[in-house]
Parts: structure tokens; sequence; C-alpha cells
């Protein structure tokens, strides 16, 4: 009920006829009329298509969301195949104190954060940047061709964008070092060269999600009123002006939701890319949580020791969305929870 | 789309000064530069997968070879198991896709509903699921050993039926269906089953267009799932399968370059290209009919709600 009719209102009551709650509105104008509220039982039963409807998809969340949840007891246990989950021996936290004091894991914790924050540095603000060149198209067909095709990266795997990599940067016949030699007379020799890899890594996500992700800020400016951009040009704003003060303020919102969703992911460097471009050269900066995890759970076999990895990661990733959410709130933002 | 229209028009007719015209040009030269790189990488793989391996040796750089040759695409077809990856894959992306948009919208539908009771209760359940996941181990241990997933296409689809993300952009969308007709339908005695079906599912064709799109690239692409949980190589997909081909032999280990010493001529550089032409080709075609789809699509979901 809105508070327009609640203005209007001049006596509510609630009785109850045969188990139903009925509610019954006298207003100011004399008219009454009652809500009847019918019970939940009676209710399930007049929409039992809906709640069959959504059976299948609970089931999936409790047996593919919730269930991992609960094996991740796991990570409290020396998990034997042979004795299963629940007999297996419980130890505490024991998987935890032994991961934190292998010496990997300031390894891992260097180059996951070392990645992330290149990447929030270097890659967050670039398809900012680009949607703002985009705002200042105005010949409407070469934007949508220019749209169209840097939409085009994000859509190929990791193992197209791994090889076009190869491709492109090997030492032998990569087109790139061909160049450098035919220029310099050496060769760079980026795959295999640990100092290189988080620029890699982050090099490969710019040229493959920029362009997909101006489509959120794009959709932020979609909103925006094109006369503000009038009236300001006629009271003599120039270009960097209407940026600054009108098509900025428009998408600081979006900014700000995609930062802390970063933020939360600062852990999640994405093990697909990571685990298609690492190899025994630049191992040392670039085994990550994720990749150690899959390589020390599922390669070795340590389940209960990389459960306890990747239930540090989870919690850690959660407090940083959560973290991040209030920052925003308390500066006034509308966050997204 | 139409005032946007009127708007350009209007900003065609008011005259730009000297300066504005020059970062004009700056700003559409910039533009086309980033487009061009984000496809001048296929363009030369495209062309370098129809040259010689002679020529691809000589020439730097070119997006024409001088010496048209498709039998970069007749050894990769006799001499590996691409055709049969690409079958899998299809077979895979087709049957991931469809069970996943069956789950999604059956499950969006009810929670689209603003009378729906336990609905706050649900969306709860599912939101947890966004911050919070057992992760990668737990998970393994249960879809192996008691659902008994392993080397099977189960354990690549069932894990991800319902995207929670995928799943609020369905919600969202039919929420903002006009009622009228929804509720026309129900004066004439239709049940919600009916309803859904012949009103609100006829009415969702670009967000169902946009979100199987999402879910049919997830599964066309995905490597990660395949390779922890398939173990027999007649069920690789094309994405296992072109790893193996490009980059175990252009690594710089030397134990690859033993691998293929002992195993026949490497895979020369025109097959490569050839192979990454085939597993690209099929998300490429697909694209441009979705296009106008997806922007709308995503741009619903990226209104906070």
């Amino acid at each position: 009920m809105t508070d327009e009719k609640g203005k209007q209102q001049k006596r509510r009551k609630v009785t109850h006829e045969n188990g139903q709650r009925v509610t019954s509105v006298t207003l100011k104008d004399g008219t009454e009329y009652k809500v009847r509220e019918i019970g939940t039982l009676q209710y399930v039963l007049k929409h039992k298509w809906l709640y069959l409807m959504l059976l299948p998809g609970l089931l999936y969340f409790i047996m593919f969301r919730y269930a991992p949840m609960g094996g991740l007891v796991i990570a409290f246990k020396n998990y034997s195949p042979f004795k299963g989950m629940w007999a297996s021996d419980w130890v505490g936290f024991k998987n935890f104190i032994d991961f934190f004091n292998t010496p990997d894991f300031l390894r891992l914790l260097r180059n996951t954060l070392g990645i992330s924050l290149l990447q929030l540095v270097l890659f967050f603000p670039a398809p900012i940047v680009l949607s703002l060149f985009l705002n200042e198209v105005y010949h409407n067909v070469y934007k949508r061709v220019i749209q169209t095709l840097i939409y085009i990266p994000h859509f190929v795997s990791w193992v197209i964008v791994a090889s076009l990599t190869f491709q492109l940067f090997n030492v032998s016949d990569g087109i790139v070092n061909m160049l450098i030699r035919a220029v310099t007379g050496n060769t760079v020799n980026i795959l295999s060269n640990a100092g290189a890899f988080w620029g890699l890594i982050v090099g490969q996500d710019i040229w493959r999600e920029t362009g997909y992700g101006t489509i959120i800020f794009l959709a932020a400016l979609a909103g925006v009123d094109q006369e503000q951009y009038e009236a300001a040009r006629i009271d003599g704003a120039n270009r960097w002006e209407l940026m600054w003060h009108i098509t900025l303020p428009a998408i600081k919102g979006t900014v700000i939701m995609m930062l802390i969703l970063r933020v939360g992911g600062l852990l999640n460097t994405g093990y697909e890319q990571i685990f298609l471009m690492r190899n025994d050269l630049n191992i040392a900066t670039a085994e990550v949580f994720d990749t150690y995890i899959y390589t020390r759970g599922i390669k070795q076999g340590a389940y209960s020791f990389s459960s306890a990895a990747g239930m540090f990661k989870s919690v850690v990733g959660m407090i940083l969305v959560l973290g991040s959410d209030r920052v925003a709130k308390a500066f006034g933002e509308s966050g997204i929870y | 789309m139409a005032s946007s229209a009127a708007i350009m028009k209007q900003g065609v007719k008011v005259k730009k000064s000297l300066g504005d015209r020059i970062v004009d040009v700056i700003i559409y030269v910039v533009l086309g530069l980033i487009a061009l790189s984000t496809v001048l990488p296929f363009l030369y793989v495209v062309a370098g997968s129809f040259a010689t391996d002679k020529e691809l040796t000589e020439r730097a750089f070119f997006l024409i070879p001088h010496v048209w040759s498709a039998n970069a695409y007749k050894y990769a077809v006799h001499n590996s198991n691409i055709l049969l990856g690409l079958r899998n894959s299809i077979l895979l992306t087709v049957l991931g896709t469809i069970m996943c948009m069956a789950f999604s919208l059956t499950f969006a539908y009810p929670l689209s509903k603003a009378h729906f009771r336990g609905r706050d209760f649900i969306m709860n359940l599912v939101i947890v699921t966004m911050l919070f996941g057992g992760g990668m181990i737990p998970s393994y241990v249960i879809f192996t050993n008691a659902y008994h997933l392993l080397d099977t296409y189960w354990a690549l689809i069932l894990p991800g039926l319902i995207s929670p993300f995928n799943m609020i952009i369905i919600k969202k969308f039919f929420q903002e269906l006009p009622s009228e007709l929804e509720d026309a339908a129900y004066v004439d005695g239709a049940t919600d089953l009916q309803v859904f079906f012949r009103v609100a599912l006829p009415l969702s064709k670009p967000v169902i267009a946009s979100i199987s799109l999402f879910y049919g690239v997830g599964f066309w692409n995905d490597y990660f799932a395949s390779m922890i949980y398939l173990r027999s190589a007649e069920k690789y997909p094309i994405q296992i399968l072109l790893r193996s081909i490009i980059l175990l032999s252009s690594t710089v280990s030397e134990s690859a370059q033993d691998f293929y010493d002992m195993n026949g001529a490497p895979p020369d550089k025109a097959v490569k290209m050839a192979c990454t032409v085939i597993a690209t080709v099929p998300i490429l075609c697909i694209y441009p009919f979705v296009q106008k789809y997806f922007t709308k699509g995503v741009m619903v979901g990226a209104v906070k709600g």
C-alpha cells in the first residue's frame, strides 16, 4: 500500500474469519474494502505449479552448492577415501596450521596478491577509460562496429587465448619475436620468464576483457539525460568539463560496485588462465592459491590439506566482499548487498 | 534508440572548434587501433592456417598468403582427434545449455512473482552461494565419490546447472514483463504453468538468447572441468585437444621436444593455426546473431536490485 493511499486511510482493522487473515480498510471518503489473505497451505495448493517449478533448482542448490560446503568438514579431518567423509578422524585446525607453516604459503600469497593488485591498477581502469572514449563517438555506425569487434575476445576460450599468445610470442617462430629479431637482432622470451609472468597474465586480461567490460559502464551512461550535456555546452562547458561533471558522476556508482567485486575477488586469480600459462621456468611467480590447491589436492591427493587451503581462500574472499561493501556504504554509496 | 538518433543529429549541427575536431580524430583513430588489436591476432591465424610452412617462416607478418593451401586442415583432420573433439564439444554444449536453461528459467520464474511466499528465503539461499562455496576439493570429492560423476559429461554439466548471476538476470527480466498479458491469461483460467509457457517464455526471447549464449560459451570454452573430471581420451572436448596440439609442442621445455622426436614430426605452425581456427569458428558464427540481444541482457543485470 502506497503512502498516498495511507494518508487517506481512516481506519484499518485486522480480523480473522474462518482461519483467514482479513484486513479491512476504511477510507476517508467512506469506501471500505477487505483484503483476504489466504493461509499458507491454501496458497501453496493454489500455486502448486510455481512450487513444483522451483523444486529442481532447489534440489540443485542443495546437492551441488550446499553439499560441497558441508564437504568442507574434511578440512578439519584427516580424510581417507576408504573411511569416507564422516568416518575419517578429526584433526581440528591441523591442516590450516600446516598450510600456514609451509614455505609455499608466503610465496602463494605474494604471487596471488601481486597479480591481483597489478590487475587492480592496470586492468580495472581500462574498461572505464575505453567507455569514456566510446562515449565521445557520435558516429553511431562507427561506434557499433567498434563495439562489435572489441566484445569478441571475451567469447574466446582461455585455451585459444593461450594458443594465440604462444603463436605470437614464442621465441622460435612467434611473429612478435620475429619482428624484434629483425630490428634488434635479439629475442625476448616472455613465455618462460618468471619476471614477465604477472605482466603476461594482466596483459591477456586486458586484451580479452576490456572491450566486454565497457558494456556495464555504457549501460550506466545510456541513462544520462542528453539535455544535461546540451545545457552545459550552451553554458560554455568544454569537452573535459562535460566528462568531469556529467559523465564521470553518472558512472560513479557502477565503478564503485565493480571495485567492490574486484576487491572481493582479490584472491581469485582464476586458475584456468594461469594454469595454461605457467610452466617449469616461470613457476616461481606463477603458482597462486588456485593452481596450488589443484596440484596438491587433485594431482597429489592431499584432500584435507588442500580443502583447508581452499577454505582459507573462501573465507578471506567473503570477508573482503562484505568488508568493501560496508566501506562503500559508509561513504554513502549504495553497495551491492 | 530513436531519441538518441535525434540527439545525434542535433550534435552534428553544433559547430565544433578546431581543437575539438582534432580530439575527435584522435579518439576515432585510437578506438580503431584498439578494435584492430582485438581482431588482428585472429586474422593472422586464419591467414597463416591457409599458408604454406615455407611462407610462415619467411614472411614476418601477412594477412593474405601468396600461396593458398588447405594442407594444414587436411593434416589436422587426418592426424588428430579434432573432429571427434568437435563432435564431443557440440554434444556437451547443446545438452548442457538446454539443461541449464531449463533449470534456470523454471527456478527464476516463481522467484519473479512478488506474491510468491518463501521468495526471500530462497533468494537468500542463492545469494549465500554467491558469497561462499565449498571450493574445488570438497566438490571434487563429493561429485566423484558420492555422486560417481567421474569421467562423465554430467560432471561438467550438473555442477553449473544454475549460475546465480544468470538466474538473477532472468528473474529481473520476468519481473519487468508487462503484467497485463499474464493477468488476462489468469482471468481466462490459465494455471501458473500455462502462463509461464504461453505468456512469459514467448516474451522472453532476448534474455533466453543472451543467457543461452553465456551458458553455451561456458561449455564450449571449458577446459579446467574437463581436465579434472574426464579420463577417457575419446570423451575429450575440443579445448583439451587443442591445448595438447598447440601448447605441448611450442613450450620451450626440452621434454616436450623429446616427446615429439619420439612420436614423429611435431605438428607444424600452420596445423596449429588451423586447429585454433577450427576451435574458434563455431563461437564466432553464433556471436553475430546473439550480439544484439546480449548487451540488453547484461544491461538488465547491471542495474542493481
